[in-house]
């Protein structure tokens, strides 16, 4: 009985470091949203003196209000063409088997690996150049770099797993390879569509890299790319407070969604690891 | 009319493997054809092939009179069964039956209609708003079966559809498969690997083996006049057992002992025998020996003694297990059929062939103990050691080489 009590209390411990090491973060950008500007530098975790005037401050210009607007715009357009595009590439990758899928897969993986970062400079030049620069496409476009591949994958091991005699029994019963498609297997890899939707939002919702490089004004600049560029009472001085806040407000909806659909999401991930 | 015609059809994949072999096979209107064969024979590939979900690589496939290689699965009028049943789960049993008939666009009248008399004829009615999620694996077997009924197609297609229900749950369905397929008088191809299953359903069968049509006929013809070892060794259960041996003028001499070749065996023998000695194979049905003290007139056959290793009783009848001193037949066929049950590895038994012998319940034989048993050689079964091919023609039967036209030979007791 010793022993088990050990056992229970070590992992008690090491559960109880796992959640504060991973949530203090969390805590300490909400405290610092609620402390005035003041003393939002004077090094103490819980605030000294609380306030909302830094939650009034960001929705006061338009600045902010407009980077949600663009984040959720570009972040639905992009997750919405890339679902729809990769269910066909999906289907076709876990059902046919054609000269040139594993390239194709290979291809989409490289695409979506290769390092964002060494892109920016010539994409800033192109996007200049053919009057993308600053745009929702502008955007939109890289974003499909790795919101294509990511959707190819995730929903082909959802489809695969939906068993090939439905769809025969389908075409015996009468349907037409679309209608087979769309009567019988879009229903039951329904789940799949909905993680994959998730998944790829919250990836181009996080993006910083391309937003802060591709926009500038608040014609097409996301959440990401706005809260760094806060302007604060002086130039030299950073609106720490009203950062922290915008952060607040952009990441809880976030978290709420990976609540609600987190076995979705893990299920998605983990789809076609191992036969149902 | 919805009569098949397989003419010379053959499945060839990309790697050279041919599935079936140039298959020549007739399956008149209203009949039940059972294509049976171990696994890999082609027999799903034969049925598929019908359906339009595998390709025609040679030959002609005609429903009805007319060529359909070319035809899509959804235009030739056809209602499979698959073996697990690809029942659509996010549909209720309704939905399920009656999808083939909203993508043709039936009225939602008719529709409904056609659905409750098919659930009715299948005991489904208080199933009807249930998902198969919620479904036993019989009930769900039922609603495989209402799909296909619904459509009142030409032709049904039936893969292995038993395979996955309880023995006592499979011989239920099987009657009632028979029922339904003789009151709905449709055209029915049923593939299956079950030797009980093909005997009790068929009105004709075709036994395929490595994508090769062996032999096509009644249940009747099959069993007693096959035409060749594989065919002996798959029907029957329990199978038969082959004893080498060797035919010298009118007697054959066998392990256990030499029978004379009785009248009705002798006209069927292939002339060109002649004199001389001549090895074959001797096939002996469990079911024609018997203990000789139980046979009062033993002419037509041959008594032996032996001792016998074991016996099993069930009930009904006896199952005699002894070890016949005999030189081992082997034979490829032999081989496949011991694969197929997964015998392949079973230790021989020594000093000769175990042969098994059914006996009467009356019988009085003891296990470990010597006894005297009888066969019936009227029922003995001849085949060439080489090929395997039955020395014992029967008046106008199809071998594996003739085109099956010969469907209305006088063989068949098909009416015409």
């Amino acid at each position: 009985m010793n022993r088990h009590k050990k056992q229970v209390g070590g992992w008690s411990l090491a559960i109880i470091v796992i959640c504060v090491a991973s949530l203090v973060p969390v805590l300490w950008i909400v405290f610092l949203s609620l402390k005035t500007p003041a003393t939002a530098t004077d090094g103490s975790f819980i605030p000294h003196q609380w306030t909302l005037s830094n939650y009034n401050d960001i929705f006061s210009t338009g600045i902010f209000t407009d980077a949600l607007r663009n984040s959720i715009g570009i972040g639905l357009i992009s997750t919405l063409l890339a679902v729809v595009i990769a269910s066909s590439a999906a289907y076709a990758i876990a059902r046919l088997d054609f000269p040139g899928k594993q390239l194709i897969l290979l291809v989409a993986l490289g695409v979506a690996m290769f390092p964002q970062i060494s892109l920016v400079g010539p994409l800033y030049n192109l996007w200049r150049q053919i009057g993308l620069y600053d745009t929702w496409p502008g955007l939109i476009i890289p974003y499909m770099t790795f919101a294509l591949p990511l959707s190819i994958y995730v929903l082909s091991a959802f489809f695969r797993e939906i068993p090939w005699e439905l769809e025969e029994a389908a075409q015996v019963d009468g349907a037409t390879p679309f209608q087979a498609f769309r009567k019988v297997i879009v229903p039951l890899a329904t789940p799949g569509i909905v993680t994959t939707f998730i998944i790829v939002f919250i990836i181009c919702w996080n993006d910083f890299v391309f937003a802060i490089s591709l926009t500038s004004t608040s014609a097409a600049q996301t959440v990401p790319a706005a809260i760094s560029s806060f302007p604060g009472v002086s130039q030299f001085s950073v609106p720490y407070g009203d950062i922290a806040a915008a952060a607040v407000i952009v990441t809880i909806p976030v978290m709420l969604l990976v609540l609600i659909f987190q076995r979705r999401i893990v299920s998605g991930l983990t789809a076609g690891a191992v036969k149902g | 009319m919805a009569e098949i015609q397989f003419q010379d059809v053959t499945k060839r994949y990309p790697d050279g493997f041919e599935a079936v072999k140039q298959l020549n096979l007739d399956v008149p209107d209203g009949d039940l054809m059972i294509l049976v064969g171990p696994s890999g024979c082609g027999k799903s590939t034969a049925l598929r092939m019908v359906a339009g979900l595998e390709d025609i690589s040679a030959g002609e496939l005609k429903i009805g009179g007319q060529v359909v290689n070319e035809k899509a699965p959804k235009d030739r009028d056809i209602a499979m069964v698959f073996q697990n049943y690809a029942l659509y789960p996010h549909m209720t049993v309704r939905e399920n039956m009656g999808f083939a008939l909203k993508l043709a666009k039936t009225p939602q009248q008719e529709i409904d209609q056609k659905v409750n008399e098919a659930a009715k004829i299948l005991d489904l009615e208080q199933h009807l708003d249930r998902k198969p999620a919620n479904l036993s694996g019989g009930q769900r077997q039922r609603v495989a079966m209402g799909r296909a009924i619904v459509r009142s197609p030409k032709v049904f297609l039936m893969d292995e559809p038993l395979s996955n229900l309880d023995a006592k749950l499979r011989v239920q369905m099987r009657t009632e498969i028979s029922r339904i397929q003789q009151q709905l008088e449709t055209t029915t191809i049923y593939v299956t690997h079950d030797q009980t299953e093909a005997m009790t359903l068929g009105d004709r069968i075709a036994v395929m083996r490595a994508g090769v049509l062996q032999q096509v006929g009644p249940p009747s013809e099959l069993y007693g006049h096959p035409t060749n070892l594989f065919v002996a060794g798959f029907i029957g259960s329990p199978s038969m057992n082959f004893l080498a041996g060797e035919i010298s003028g009118d007697n054959v001499h066998l392990p256990i002992g030499d029978v004379r070749i009785p009248d009705e065996l002798r006209h069927r023998l292939e002339s060109g025998l002649g004199g001389g000695r001549r090895g074959i194979v001797a096939g002996l049905r469990p079911e024609h020996f018997e203990d000789a003290a139980l046979v009062p007139d033993r002419s037509n056959g041959t008594t032996f003694k032996t001792k016998i290793d074991v016996l099993e009783s069930m009930g009904s009848e006896f199952y005699a297990y002894f070890v016949v001193a005999s030189e081992e037949v082997s034979s490829t066929e032999l081989a496949e059929l011991a694969e197929d049950i997964g015998g392949a590895d079973l230790p021989r038994a020594t000093g000769g062939v175990q042969v098994t012998a059914r006996l009467s319940a009356e019988s009085r034989v003891h296990q470990g103990q010597e006894a005297e048993l009888w066969f019936d050689a009227r029922h003995l079964q001849l085949f060439d050691q080489e090929s395997g091919r039955s020395l014992l023609a029967a008046n106008g039967a199809q071998t594996s080489t003739q085109p099956a036209a010969a469907a209305i030979s006088p063989s068949d007791t098909q009416p015409a």
